[in-house]
């Protein structure tokens, strides 16, 4: 499983830089989003994967990371999504408004000069 | 059991947690007056502005007034012991930063209420968030609760770039927005590498726990701390992260430019606060990890500044490179970890914060100073009262100085002596000239740097003075395009709400320089506890949970 969580999380990184990287306001806005759910899977990975576990703690079960799964990150990953969905929303607004006002998709506002 | 004491014991005891709530409420309550009433949220957010400025002063006579044992307030938000819930520390250097915020914020506050606050509906909200983001990410003591104030400053930061409208500023306000959501990404990375291997976020409990890290954890360490550091050096603006800078800062309007001269300050902050508490002497494999790199980092930055202020030809962009400078000062100055050369670095913290602001204000007073140029003269019998220096005779009987020229009696505008007097300061105190606070603070680093006899401190010690000569040249070029050119046209308009932040912002660096002595022994004290993080740990850990008195009555009603 730890393999499969980090090759998405590589490629998801992978694909995100490049798309930043690309001259399209669009894109940037797709490699962003592609950035933060890589990161919100690192985020969660750290506390380290497990399946069929709970954050919570049951009676008469020791409360370490052999019963349970550590709850701190998954906190830390649902403020980072709302933040991050949040912010990506204030660039898609910033994005078509300099769609309106350049009349074009490039990140400078106006198309390279060959 | 003594109310009358509890009672008076109550406001100071949430005076840590006040500069933080008050915006926040403040911010609230005119959201809720919706997009009308913009007389009454321009009061408000004064109001406010002061209150909060106010209280930052409080705090900093709390801490800084008195011994070593008072350094530090902590509150506890949610009433949690100290490692698990979020813990808000005040000490000497968050005092000072949050200070500092509160009167660049007001300076910039009463700057914008002379026309820029009508550009936008919500100007005013965006300023009170900007302000709570400001003193939260300063107050905090715990890693991801200074994630969460980062971004609600730069979440305000976009709002507040794009006030205003038009091309320049949304095509600046998009590079802005996605290098910061890049770097925020990174920010995240890093912490969630740091509760990788240390288990907490708390910012004394990580700098005792990376102390007795296994040997295998070290270097995913050093990669965590690494990338959080790309995150805060990408604000704090140091090169070759700093491109966006310039473009930003000259896009935005005049008042948010001024306030976004303290947001370089929040990265350096960021910066002093986690590489001090996590990387001391006493930290074994890991003490002083990346000194290297700040300080070189930050004598390129410093390098990179100084000429881009040569070569720049607009007064918006040299005022940002001026940034940048002072920006790589700091970072250069800090990374040495020596307790002397912080000391005279946070008094040039203070300084330059202070001037960059002024500066910024008065970038669009001068530049309407030249649009006026421009534009045909409007009143033609004005002429006679503007001053000729060229061809002026000076009249029989006056005082005259060694080349002939009258010392007194020549009518100059107000506004244009203004403008000139305050232009004059600022290139002082920016480029570090006597007798004003640049200059103390400058001469403080250099002092220290003097007796370091180190390699990396003596070519900060000729960038320091190369980098004011640059500075007092590409200031004085545009001072003469502006005030010497200027002659036979009518001067700028200024009001008096336009004049009095720079007015009061030059005043600022002015009793700096005046109690300079106390200053920099407060600045001394401030950089001794940042450099033994040992108290600051001890204070944060100390700090108990209030008991729980209240919960004692609801408890006996709920058995039966």
């Amino acid at each position: 499983m730890e393999l499969i969580v980090s090759l998405a999380i590589g490629v998801m990184t992978g694909a995100g830089v490049w798309l930043v990287l690309r001259p399209r306001t669009f894109q940037v806005l797709i490699g962003l989003s592609l950035l933060s759910y890589a990161v919100n899977l690192f985020i969660f990975s750290i506390g380290s994967l497990a399946v069929g576990k709970e954050p919570i703690v049951k009676p008469g079960l020791a409360a370490n990371l052999e019963n349970y799964t550590d709850p701190l990150p998954q906190s830390l990953v649902l403020t980072a999504i709302v933040i991050g969905f949040a912010t990506t929303a204030l660039f898609l607004v910033v994005l078509l408004a300099l769609r309106g006002l350049s009349g074009g998709d490039h990140v400078d506002g106006q198309e390279e000069q060959p | 059991m003594n109310e009358v004491w509890s009672v008076l014991e109550m406001p100071l005891q949430h005076l840590v947690v006040a500069p933080v709530l008050l915006p926040l409420a403040t911010a609230a309550l005119m959201l809720l007056l919706g997009t009308r009433w913009r007389g009454l949220k321009a009061t408000l957010n004064l109001a406010s502005t002061v209150t909060g400025l106010v209280l930052a002063v409080l705090l900093l006579r709390r801490v800084g007034v008195g011994d070593a044992a008072q350094a530090f307030s902590l509150y506890l938000p949610g009433n949690w012991p100290v490692p698990f819930g979020i813990v808000l520390v005040a000490d000497r250097l968050s005092a000072l930063m949050a200070v500092l915020a509160g009167g660049v914020g007001l300076a910039s506050l009463l700057y914008a209420l002379a026309r820029w606050h009508q550009a936008g509906v919500y100007f005013h909200v965006l300023f009170q968030l900007q302000l709570m983001g400001l003193y939260g990410a300063f107050l905090t003591g715990d890693l991801f609760n200074l994630f969460v104030f980062f971004e609600v400053l730069l979440a305000a930061s976009y709002g507040l770039l794009l006030h205003g409208d038009g091309t320049a500023r949304v095509r600046a306000g998009l590079h802005y927005i996605a290098i910061n959501l890049v770097a925020s990404l990174m920010f995240l990375i890093g912490v969630a590498l740091l509760y990788g291997v240390a288990g907490t976020l708390n910012m004394a409990d990580l700098s005792m726990k990376l102390r007795v890290i296994p040997e295998s954890d070290r270097g995913l360490l050093h990669a965590g701390a690494s990338i959080l550091a790309i995150a805060f050096l990408a604000k704090a603006a140091l090169w070759p992260l700093n491109f966006w800078l310039p473009p930003a800062y000259a896009a935005a309007s005049a008042p948010v430019a001024g306030l976004f001269a303290i947001l370089t300050k929040v990265g350096v902050y960021a910066v002093l606060r986690l590489w001090t508490l996590c990387f001391p002497i006493g930290a074994g494999a890991s003490a002083m990890f990346g000194s290297e790199a700040l300080v070189w980092g930050g004598l390129a930055t410093l390098a990179f500044g100084s000429v881009s202020m040569l070569a720049s030809q607009q007064l918006a962009r040299l005022a940002g490179y001026s940034v940048i400078a002072s920006s790589g000062t700091l970072i250069a100055a800090l990374g040495f970890n020596q307790p002397a050369l912080s000391s005279g670095a946070l008094f040039y913290m203070a300084s330059s914060t202070l001037a960059g602001c002024a500066l910024f204000l008065l970038v669009e007073l001068l530049e309407r100073a030249r649009q006026v140029e421009v534009a045909p003269p409007q009143l033609d019998d004005s002429r006679e009262a503007l001053p000729f220096f060229v061809d002026a005779e000076p009249p029989a009987g006056t005082n005259l100085d060694d080349d002939e020229e009258a010392l007194t009696g020549r009518a100059i505008p107000a506004a244009l002596a203004f403008l000139g007097v305050a232009f004059t300061v600022c290139t002082l105190v920016v480029a570090g000239l006597p007798p004003l606070s640049g200059f103390v603070a400058k001469l403080a680093m250099l002092t220290t740097l003097l007796y370091l006899q180190e390699g990396a401190g003596w070519v900060l010690f000729a960038l320091l003075i190369v980098s004011g000569l640059a500075a007092v040249t590409a200031l004085l070029r545009v001072g003469m395009r502006h005030f010497w050119t200027l002659q036979a046209r009518p001067a700028p308009r200024l009001r008096i709400i336009e004049t009095l932040p720079i007015g009061l912002l030059l005043l600022g660096c002015l009793l700096l320089s005046v109690h300079g002595d106390a200053a920099l022994r407060y600045m001394r004290r401030t950089a001794d506890t940042l450099h033994q993080p040992g108290r600051y740990i001890d204070a944060v850990m100390g700090a108990r949970p209030v008991a729980p008195a209240e919960l004692v009555a609801p408890a006996v009603e709920a058995t039966p």
